[in-house]
C-alpha cells in the first residue's frame, strides 16, 4: 500500500497528507504518519472548531490563564486562584461504560494537577437514552460506578453535575467530567518545555498498548465496528493516580521544575509536541528508555500509547535525581527519556537511532483548519406549536406528580450518593441543590460550582439554547449567593461534516458568547466532542457549561430548601406564556417541540444583581432557580428539600399550565421572613426586577390556586410527603425495576 | 494531646482528621508516613484515616497492615495508647487483628455516601464518654465495603462486653434492617477492642465536627478523647469487674 | 519456576452479595442458576526448590495475605512450569 493510501486509512485527507510531505520535504515514515494522524484528528487538533472557538470572550482582569493550557485559571483573591476544566469521554464510555467514565475522570484530574493545583472537586454531566431500555440502565450503572470508583479512591469529592435522559442520547451517551482545583498564584506551572538542555522525564505508570489510536477513535461515528474496537479503551488505576497526584504536588513545590504535562489522548506524541510547541523548542527522546508493561512494543506503539496515569515533566538539567527521590517515596518511577532541544523538532530515537523526526509545532498546531459552511436545519423552519390544540389537563396535581417522577426532574440521589461528596470536609452545600458550595479553608470564602445545558432547547434553537445554558448556569450560582467567575465548556455535537450539525455548533457558540459577554463571565477552558452520532440518530447539540462562582463570605450562602413555616414566598422575575420545549409537554403530551424559552440577557443580569444583593444582606431564607418543570416544580422542590409545605395563590391571564409548568427564563423563587419583605421589594425596585408574592411556607401540605381575570380557577393540592416520596425515589425505582 | 495521623498510600481522609485535631481542637498533630516507625511514647492518640490504602486491592485494608508504621501501631495499642480507625482505618484494624471480624462489600454492592443515624451503644469508652448511652447522633458514611461480619460467638461477646459503640438506627433509635445501610451484622457501625483503647468505626466523625458543615455530632467524639486523655473521665472499671 | 493458581472464596454460610446479584441476573436471563459463589483467582509465579516447597510457600501466602480467615477459604494448585 502506498503512503498516501495508508494516510487516508488513518483518517488523513489528501490535503493534509500533502501538507505533511511538504513540511517534511519527504514522505513520512510509518511512525511519523501515525503521530500526524492522531495529532491532526479533530480530538487533538480542533481543526473543525478552532475558528469558531475564537468567538468566546476569554479575557477579564481576574483571568490568570485562558484557553490553550491544560486548564483555565481565575483569581479569587487572597493570593489564591481556582483552576477549572471540563472534558468529554463520550466514545470510550459508549463502548465500555465503567472504564470509559473512570478514565475520563482520571484524565480531567491530571489536567488540574498539571497546573500545580490541588484538585478539590469533581462534577459530572451525564446524558443517556430513556431508562426503559436495558442497555441504557447498563450504561448508566457502569458510568456511575466508574466515576464513583475513580473519584472516591482519589479522595476528591464529586459535588455536582447533571443527569438527563432522552432518546437522542440512546446510542451516544455523554460523559463530561469537570474538575476544579485550588492553587496559590506563585505555584502556577505551565505545560512548557523551556530551556534547551533541560531534561524530559516520564513519571507514573508503565506504558502498555492501551488505547492506541484512541484519539482518532473519538473522532469517528459509533458503528458496529466500534464495538469490536474494545481493546482500544484504556483501563484506569485510581490508586496509581492518587500516588502520582501526591508525588507531583510535592515535586511542583520545587523551583527547578520547568513544565509538566499530562499524557492523555495521543500519549507521548501529544505531550512532547505540545510542550515543545508552546515553548517554541524541540524535544529529543529515546523510546527505548520508556518503561514498558508489555514486551516487544514498537516505537509507533510507545509514541501513541494512551496508557493512563502518566505525566511528562521537564526539569532543569542536573535535578533528575531529585525528581527520582520524590517519586521513589511514593513507589513510583521517574525516568529521563530525553531533553529539550533548540531546533523545534520532535525527534524520536530508538536506542540512539532516529525513528521519527518532525517539527513539533507542525504536529501540535499545524493541522490545516477546515472551513465549513453551516446550513440551517430544515426542522427549524417548522412553525411553533399551536398551543390552542393542547388542552389543559383537568387534574394539575396529577401533572405535578408525573413531572416530579420524571427522571429529568426527580432527585438524582441514586447517582450522587454513590459518589463520595463529603471527603475533604469542604462541601457546605452538597449535591442536590442548584449548585454545590465549597468553603476554602483558611479564608472566609467559598466557591460555587455547577454544570448546565438543556439539549432539547439547543436542538430546537441552537442560539437561544446556547444563551440559556450560560444564563441557567449563572443563575444556579447566583441563588447560592455566588458571583459567577468563569466558564469551562464541553461542546458535544454530531459530525461537523454534516452542515446542519455545523450550523448547530456555530449558533450554540454564538449564543454562549453572547450570554458570556452580557453577563461578563469569560470562557477559560473547554473541550469539543464531535461525531456523537450513530447510523440512526444524532445527539441533541449539547454545549455543557461548567461554571465557577465566588462567595466572599461563605457563611452567607443560601440554599433552595424552605426553612421556616410562615416565611413569605416571592417570585423574582416575570412569568411568561412560554411552554415550548418544556418537560411538561414532553412528559404529559409526548411532544418535543415548540420554541424554547428565550433569555433576555439584560433582564437576567438585573435578576442576578437583585438576588446577590438580597443574599448578601442576609434577608433571604431560601432561593431556587426556576428551570425544568417550571414554577410549580421549583416551589415543590423547595418544599421537599425543606420538609415543609406551601400555600399560595396566583392571579394571571397566562394559561394555567404555562404559568405552572412553562419554563420561562430569568425567574427565582425565594422565601423570606415577612419583616424582610419591604427590603426585598426595595431591592427589586432598585434593580428593576419584578417581585411577586406567591404565598407562604406552611408545615406540611402543598396548595396553589390559580385564578384568571375571567373567573377561571385551577388548583394543585398535594401532601408534601407524597411529593417527596415520588421525587426522591423515582429515579432509583426506574433504574432498579 | 499529641496525635499521629498515619498516611498510607491511598489514604485520603488524613487531611480531614489532621484538620479536626489540629485546627478544631487545637492540639498538636503530626502525619506519620507508612514507611516510618514511631515511638508509642511520642503520641497519645493514633488515627488510621479513611481512604483506599493500596487502592483497596485484594481486600480493603489487607495490604496496609504490613507497613512499618503498623508495627508501631501494634506496639502503641499494646501500651494502651488510643487508636482510632475510621472507615478504611477500621478495615485495616480488622485485617490487622486488632479488632475482631471482617468487612465485606455493602450488600447492595454500591458505594454509599450519605448521613446515617447512629445509636450510641456505649458511652463507657475513651472515645464516646461525651455521648449518652442510647443517644441518637447523625454522621456521614462514605464507603463501599462497610458490611461488618463476625461469627455469632464473636458478636455475642462484643455485646456481653459492651464493646459495640455505634449501631445504625433510624432517627428515633430503632435498630432496623431499613436503617442498615450496608448489611452489617446486628447493624454494627463501630466496635472496641477488649481493652477499650482501640476503636474502629465506619462513619466519619471528622466530617461533622464543625458548625459550618451543618453538624457537630462528630466533634464530641474527639472531645471525648481529649476529656479522657486529660484525665477528666474514667471509663470501664465497673463493667469489666 | 512454579505456577500457582489460587482460588479465594467466601466460606460457606457467609452471605455473598456479588454471588446473589449474579444469580439474579442469570435467572433473569433464563439460566435457572441454583447457587452462585464469586471468588478470586490469583495466579502467582514463584521460585522454589521443589513442588513440596512451592506448595508450602503458597499455603503461607494464602494464610498471611491472600485470604482473610474470618471470611474466606482458599484452595490452590501448583504446577512446575515446563520449559
Amino acid at each position: 500500500m502506498g503512503k498516501a493510501e495508508e494516510a487516508k486509512k488513518l483518517g488523513l485527507t489528501d490535503e493534509e497528507y500533502n501538507l505533511i510531505v511538504q513540511t517534511l520535504g519527504r514522505e513520512p515514515n510509518d511512525v511519523e504518519l501515525g503521530m500526524y494522524s492522531v495529532m491532526w484528528s479533530e480530538h487533538c487538533s480542533y481543526k473543525n472548531s478552532k475558528p469558531l472557538l475564537k468567538r468566546f470572550p476569554t479575557i477579564a482582569p481576574h483571568v490568570l490563564q485562558g484557553p490553550g493550557e491544560n486548564a483555565g485559571i481565575v483569581d479569587i483573591g487572597d493570593n489564591l486562584a481556582v483552576v477549572l476544566k471540563i472534558e468529554s469521554h463520550n466514545h470510550p464510555s459508549a463502548v465500555e461504560p465503567y472504564q470509559g467514565a473512570a478514565t475520563g475522570v482520571g484524565g480531567i484530574i491530571r489536567d488540574i494537577f498539571a497546573m500545580g493545583a490541588r484538585p478539590i472537586a469533581l462534577l459530572d454531566s451525564l446524558r443517556f437514552g430513556e431508562l426503559d431500555d436495558p442497555r441504557v440502565k447498563y450504561l448508566l450503572s457502569g458510568v456511575v460506578s466508574g466515576i464513583a470508583d475513580y473519584g472516591n479512591c482519589m479522595g476528591i469529592p464529586t459535588v455536582g453535575g447533571e443527569t438527563y435522559f432522552n432518546d437522542a442520547y440512546k446510542d451516544n451517551p455523554l460523559v463530561n467530567a469537570m474538575c476544579v482545583g485550588i492553587i496559590r498564584h506563585d505555584d502556577i506551572i505551565k505545560g512548557k518545555a523551556q530551556g534547551v538542555g533541560n531534561s524530559v522525564m516520564l513519571v507514573g505508570a508503565a506504558t502498555g498498548r492501551d488505547g492506541i489510536h484512541g484519539a482518532s477513535f473519538a473522532s469517528e461515528e459509533l458503528s458496529e465496528e466500534s464495538e469490536s474496537k474494545r481493546p482500544s479503551v484504556q483501563v484506569g488505576d485510581p490508586f496509581m493516580e492518587k500516588l502520582l497526584l501526591e508525588a507531583c504536588l510535592e515535586l511542583l513545590k520545587e523551583k527547578w521544575v520547568v513544565g509538566i504535562q499530562d499524557l492523555g489522548a495521543a500519549g507521548l506524541t501529544s505531550a512532547c509536541s505540545e510542550t515543545a510547541a508552546r515553548a517554541g523548542t524541540g524535544i529529543e527522546l529515546d523510546v527505548a528508555l520508556v518503561p514498558r508493561r508489555e514486551k516487544g512494543m514498537t516505537p509507533y506503539e510507545v509514541m501513541l500509547s494512551e496508557s493512563q496515569e502518566r505525566m511528562l515533566i521537564i526539569v532543569e538539567k542536573g535535578h533528575e535525581e531529585d525528581v527520582k527521590r520524590i517519586f521513589e517515596k511514593w513507589d513510583l518511577y521517574a525516568v529521563k527519556i530525553g531533553e529539550v532541544t533548540g531546533d523545534g523538532m520532535l525527534r524520536v530515537l530508538e536506542n540512539g537511532k532516529i525513528v521519527a523526526e518532525v517539527p513539533a509545532k507542525s504536529l501540535a498546531e499545524g493541522a490545516p483548519v477546515i472551513k465549513r459552511e453551516g446550513k440551517r436545519p430544515v426542522y427549524m423552519d417548522v412553525q411553533d406549536l399551536d398551543y390552542s390544540k393542547i388542552e389543559i389537563p383537568e387534574n394539575l396535581s396529577e401533572v405535578l406528580l408525573r413531572l416530579l417522577a420524571s427522571p429529568n426532574i426527580a432527585s438524582k440521589a441514586w447517582v450522587y450518593q454513590q459518589y463520595d461528596h463529603t471527603v475533604r470536609t469542604d462541601t457546605v452545600v452538597p449535591p442536590g441543590s442548584d449548585a454545590a458550595v465549597l468553603r476554602i479553608k483558611g479564608t472566609k470564602k467559598g466557591i460555587a460550582l455547577t454544570t448546565d445545558c438543556n439539549g432539547l432547547y439547543c436542538y430546537l434553537d441552537p442560539y437561544e439554547g446556547g444563551k440559556q445554558a450560560v444564563a441557567e448556569a449563572a443563575r444556579n450560582l447566583v441563588v447560592t449567593g455566588a458571583k459567577p467567575l468563569a466558564i469551562t465548556d464541553c461542546l458535544n455535537f454530531g459530525s461537523p461534516e454534516n452542515p446542519e450539525v455545523y450550523y448547530q455548533f456555530e449558533k450554540c457558540i454564538d449564543g454562549i458568547s453572547e450570554a458570556a459577554k452580557a453577563l461578563e463571565i469569560p470562557v477559560v477552558s473547554g473541550n469539543v466532542s464531535f461525531y456523537n452520532e450513530s447510523s440512526s440518530r444524532v445527539i441533541f447539540p449539547t454545549p455543557v457549561i461548567g461554571m465557577v462562582g465566588l462567595l466572599e463570605d461563605v457563611k452567607k450562602r443560601c440554599t433552595m430548601a424552605f426553612k421556616n413555616p410562615g416565611d413569605i414566598v416571592v417570585l423574582l422575575g416575570e412569568n411568561s406564556d412560554e411552554m415550548g420545549a418544556s418537560e411538561y409537554l414532553r412528559v404529559i403530551f409526548g411532544i418535543q417541540g415548540g420554541k424554547p424559552p428565550r433569555v433576555d440577557l439584560e433582564r437576567e443580569k438585573r435578576l442576578h444583581l437583585c438576588c446577590l444583593k438580597a443574599i448578601k444582606k442576609g434577608i433571604l431564607s431560601s432561593a431556587h432557580d426556576v428551570s425544568e418543570g417550571g414554577l410549580a416544580v421549583a416551589i415543590a422542590e423547595s418544599c421537599i428539600t425543606g420538609n415543609l409545605g406551601f400555600e399560595g395563590e396566583i392571579t394571571s391571564d397566562i394559561r394555567a399550565d404555562a404559568l405552572l409548568f412553562g419554563e420561562g427564563q430569568s425567574r427565582i423563587v425565594v422565601s423570606l421572613k415577612e419583616e424582610n419583605l419591604p427590603a426585598l421589594i426595595e431591592l427589586a425596585d432598585e434593580t428593576g426586577v419584578k417581585a411577586m408574592v406567591l404565598g407562604r411556607v406552611v408545615p406540611e401540605y402543598f396548595r396553589i390556586n390559580v385564578k384568571d381575570s375571567k373567573g377561571g380557577f385551577k388548583k394543585i393540592e398535594l401532601s408534601v410527603e407524597e411529593m417527596a416520596d415520588i421525587w426522591s425515589k423515582s429515579l432509583e425505582r426506574k433504574v432498579e425495576e | 494531646m499529641r496525635c499521629a495521623v498515619i498516611v498510607f498510600p491511598g489514604s485520603n481522609c488524613d487531611v480531614d482528621c489532621f484538620h479536626v485535631w489540629k485546627d478544631v481542637l487545637g492540639q498538636p498533630t503530626e502525619y506519620v508516613f507508612h514507611k516510618e516507625r514511631f515511638s508509642a511514647e511520642d503520641f497519645d492518640l493514633i488515627i488510621l484515616p479513611g481512604g483506599f490504602s493500596y487502592g483497596d486491592y485484594l481486600r480493603a485494608g489487607a495490604i496496609a497492615r504490613f507497613s512499618p508504621a503498623m508495627d508501631s501501631v501494634y506496639k502503641a495499642a499494646e501500651k494502651g495508647k488510643l487508636i482510632l480507625g475510621i472507615c478504611n482505618g477500621f478495615q485495616i484494624l480488622l485485617e490487622a487483628g486488632l479488632l475482631p471480624g471482617a468487612m465485606m462489600k455493602n450488600r447492595d454492592l454500591k458505594f454509599h455516601c450519605h448521613d446515617v443515624y447512629l445509636k450510641v451503644g456505649t458511652a463507657d469508652s475513651p472515645f464516646t464518654n461525651m455521648y449518652l448511652p442510647g443517644e441518637v447522633v447523625k454522621m456521614p458514611i462514605a464507603h463501599g465495603e462497610g458490611n461488618y461480619y463476625a461469627d455469632a460467638d464473636t458478636i455475642e461477646r462484643l455485646k456481653r462486653e459492651d464493646r459495640i459503640v455505634f449501631y445504625y438506627s433510624d432517627e428515633k433509635g430503632n435498630i432496623t434492617d431499613e436503617a442498615n445501610p450496608n448489611g452489617s451484622a446486628e447493624n454494627i457501625a463501630g466496635i472496641l477492642n477488649e481493652e477499650r483503647n482501640v476503636l474502629g468505626m465506619m462513619p466519619h466523625p471528622e466530617r461533622c465536627a464543625e458548625e459550618i458543615l451543618g453538624n457537630t455530632d462528630g466533634k464530641r467524639l474527639f472531645m471525648s478523647i481529649l476529656e479522657y486523655l486529660e484525665g477528666r473521665v474514667k471509663i470501664g472499671k465497673s463493667r469489666r469487674s | 519456576m512454579f505456577n500457582a493458581k489460587i482460588c479465594v472464596r467466601f466460606k460457606n454460610g457467609v452471605l455473598d452479595p456479588q454471588g446473589a446479584a449474579i444469580k439474579g441476573a442469570l435467572n433473569h436471563l433464563g439460566f435457572e442458576a441454583e447457587d452462585v459463589r464469586v471468588g478470586k483467582l490469583i495466579e502467582v509465579k514463584l521460585k522454589a526448590g521443589n513442588l513440596e516447597e512451592a506448595k508450602a510457600k503458597v499455603r503461607m501466602m494464602c494464610e498471611k495475605l491472600l485470604a482473610n480467615p474470618v471470611l474466606e477459604d482458599f484452595s490452590f494448585e501448583v504446577v512446575e512450569e515446563s520449559i
